[in-house]
């Protein structure tokens, strides 16, 4: 029998360590070109952590999470071309995002917004934020060496330096392993975080906000939290996003980011962490090859996916999959749990 | 004088504006509590409804007032009919579910018109107030919106669908009892929602063209006014694109556009931070 803690861990384990397993393997196995394309993954995979943390664990859903995206790029963008090395640049833009989340939640939580309302507002936010740098193509747009460029964007963003020796640049493989190292990193925190006692109270928070108030939890505080956490790795996300692109312009806002972090996440199943890391490889590869073919416009196709999800597989591939393996497995007379409530 | 009325059209024009663009999504939201993120393409189907039946040879006024809201009425009740009666309920897979076929609408109208700008001619020529000159367009737009918000008043209050319409959105189970198919009255609504928008997207039309993405820039806006004004439609879209319009146009006079955007969403933050179930929800609470 397994102990509870071992329990827990068994299934992030093994992500942990196949996690590993990419990162030492990957720069050794594949050539060039295909640990760039990889590398794009490793990104959009952090990206969606974000979403998938705070809906599935916090129930908050999100409309808006491209704004700390767009964010995360454009506050590292500046700060590197300003500072020349990009440790420090990373995590202004990651504290930037955060502090942005806690001022929007704070207006959005403590005013109690709910599902609706709380969709629009994240959703508007992005909007105005995409309009207001679109907006700043002017030459009077400057933060110390860096033009905002409005919707031209911002070329030439360094790419990640070494953390210890500020100045070099990383090679495509090294940048790979780091990304993919924060990737691990962000995953094994954040399942920590939701074994914890404040994971716990977020669960019981997403499962009935009411009753959890009731117990004594502040449940506006717990979200703010949730929301921040949320938007600090979407930030980080977007920062990696810039240095990888070494360019950023005013659609990294777009409604169009937002949508396509929900239907990964979506996709994957809300309440896992990996499903949604399943999702965003299973459907970039999808658009990828729909897009060699230039036969099938992408929005199109994001559209139809998202109607899908939701009018058939409300509970995403993920789940809806391991839900069916079971199934048959009980059916063949495995009695893994038959009986059990 | 002259300065100072002109001012005034400006703000009064902001106003319409909102409520153009919100009314249409306020008789939805009102009614089902669903708030249709596809809006913004609802609008830009009737922007490119008038275009084309203009480019045909039909008279402007008749594409505008009848053509687009039939074209995008009809639209909606299919789309009612193959998406949304599914998720009634399930608020948050119905903003979802719209959200994918805004996806859908952009990328298929960019696929069949192209990613350009379309325009249609202005219909009226300018009138001059002292050395300033005002569209008479502008004035046009004034008078529609407040035809707008006067037509869903009369309809709601003095009507019998819009008895069973009112009655439906207090208790949708009583009026079932009552005998009424509330399922052909949200079919309805969201028609007559649909409507609106695409009769709000052929008057934008002849002002800003017409172009795939064209929503996106549209429903921001929309949608805060009809979230800030809460459930009751006609003092909620009222109130709200009262204030919401008449700060962001000021702030528009004094920094440029898009700082009067930005501060319309930020006094929409602070309105819902007090008041969070909008303007309707604590004031105002016994209006349609």
């Amino acid at each position: 029998m397994l102990s509870k803690v071992s329990k827990d861990w068994l299934g992030a384990g093994f992500v942990t360590v196949l996690g590993l397993a990419i990162l030492i393997f990957v720069p050794i196995l594949f050539d060039l070109f295909e640990v760039l394309q990889m590398t794009k993954y490793v990104v959009l995979s952090l990206f969606v952590l974000s979403l998938a943390y705070i809906w599935g664990f916090g129930g908050i859903l999100s409309f808006g999470q491209a704004g700390f995206f767009g964010l995360g790029g454009y506050v590292f963008a500046v700060a590197a071309i300003n500072m020349g090395q990009t440790t420090v640049p990373f995590l202004i833009a990651i504290g930037a995002c955060a502090l942005f989340a806690a001022a929007l939640g704070y207006f959005m939580f403590y005013g109690r917004l709910n599902d609706v309302y709380l969709g629009v507002v994240t959703l508007v936010v992005t909007l105005i934020l995409w309009k207001l740098i679109n907006h700043t193509a002017g030459p009077e747009y400057i933060i110390g060496k860096a033009r905002l460029g409005g919707f031209n964007g911002i070329p030439s963003i360094p790419i990640m330096t070494l953390p210890w020796r500020p100045g070099q640049e990383m090679e495509p493989a090294q940048m790979f392993q780091y990304f993919m190292a924060i990737l691990i990193a962000v995953y094994v925190l954040l399942h920590a975080l939701i074994k914890s006692k404040f994971g716990r109270v977020a669960i019981s928070i997403r499962e009935n906000e009411v009753r959890t108030g009731l117990l004594g939890y502040d449940v506006r505080f717990y979200k703010l939290c949730i929301f921040s956490i949320g938007g600090a790795i979407g930030g980080a996300a977007g920062a990696m996003w810039a240095s990888y692109q070494t360019f950023v312009d005013p659609n990294i806002f777009s409604l169009e980011w937002s949508a396509k972090c929900l239907i990964w996440v979506m996709a994957g199943g809300v309440g896992t962490l990996f499903g949604p890391i399943v999702g965003v490889l299973a459907l970039e590869y999808l658009s990828f090859q729909l897009g060699q073919t230039e036969l099938i416009n992408n929005l199109i196709v994001l559209g139809t996916i998202l109607i899908f999800l939701v009018l058939l597989l409300p509970k995403g591939l993920f789940p809806t999959a391991r839900d069916l393996v079971v199934k048959v497995w009980r059916r063949r007379g495995g009695s893994t749990g038959k009986g059990s409530p | 004088m002259d300065f100072s009325l002109v001012v005034a059209i400006e703000l009064l024009r902001e106003v319409a504006g909102l409520i153009l663009i919100a009314t249409g999504l306020a008789v939805i939201f009102g009614m089902m509590r669903v708030i249709n993120i596809a809006h913004g393409e609802f609008m830009m189907l009737g922007g490119y409804t008038v275009v084309l039946t203009t480019k045909l040879g039909v008279n402007i006024w008749v594409a505008i007032l009848i053509l687009a809201p039939l074209a995008v009425g009809l639209f909606g009740i299919i789309v009612e009919r193959l998406i949304i009666r599914h998720l009634y309920g399930r608020i948050i897979d119905s903003l979802l579910a719209t959200w994918g076929l805004s996806l859908f609408l952009i990328g298929f109208v960019t696929v069949v018109f192209g990613n350009t700008v379309e325009g249609v001619s202005t219909p009226f020529s300018g009138l001059a107030i002292g050395q300033y000159t005002v569209a008479i367009y502008t004035l046009f737009l004034i008078f529609a919106a407040m035809a707008f918000i006067a037509s869903v008043y009369l309809t709601l209050r003095y009507t019998k669908a819009g008895l069973i319409a009112r009655a439906t959105m207090q208790n949708p189970d009583m009026v079932e009892c009552l005998g009424v198919n509330s399922k052909i009255v949200y079919m309805a609504t969201f028609g007559i929602g649909a409507a609106f928008a695409g009769l709000a997207g052929g008057l934008l039309a002849p002002i800003s063209g017409v172009v795939p993405g064209m929503g996106a820039l549209l429903i921001g806006k929309a949608f805060i006014t009809v979230v800030t004004g809460g459930a009751a439609v006609v003092a909620g879209t009222l109130s709200a694109a009262g204030i919401l319009g008449t700060i962001s146009q000021a702030v528009t006079f004094a920094s440029g556009p898009v700082f009067g955007d930005a501060t319309l969403l930020f006094v929409a933050l602070i309105l819902l931070r007090l008041l969070p179930q909008g303007i309707t929800g604590r004031i105002f609470t016994r209006s349609v």
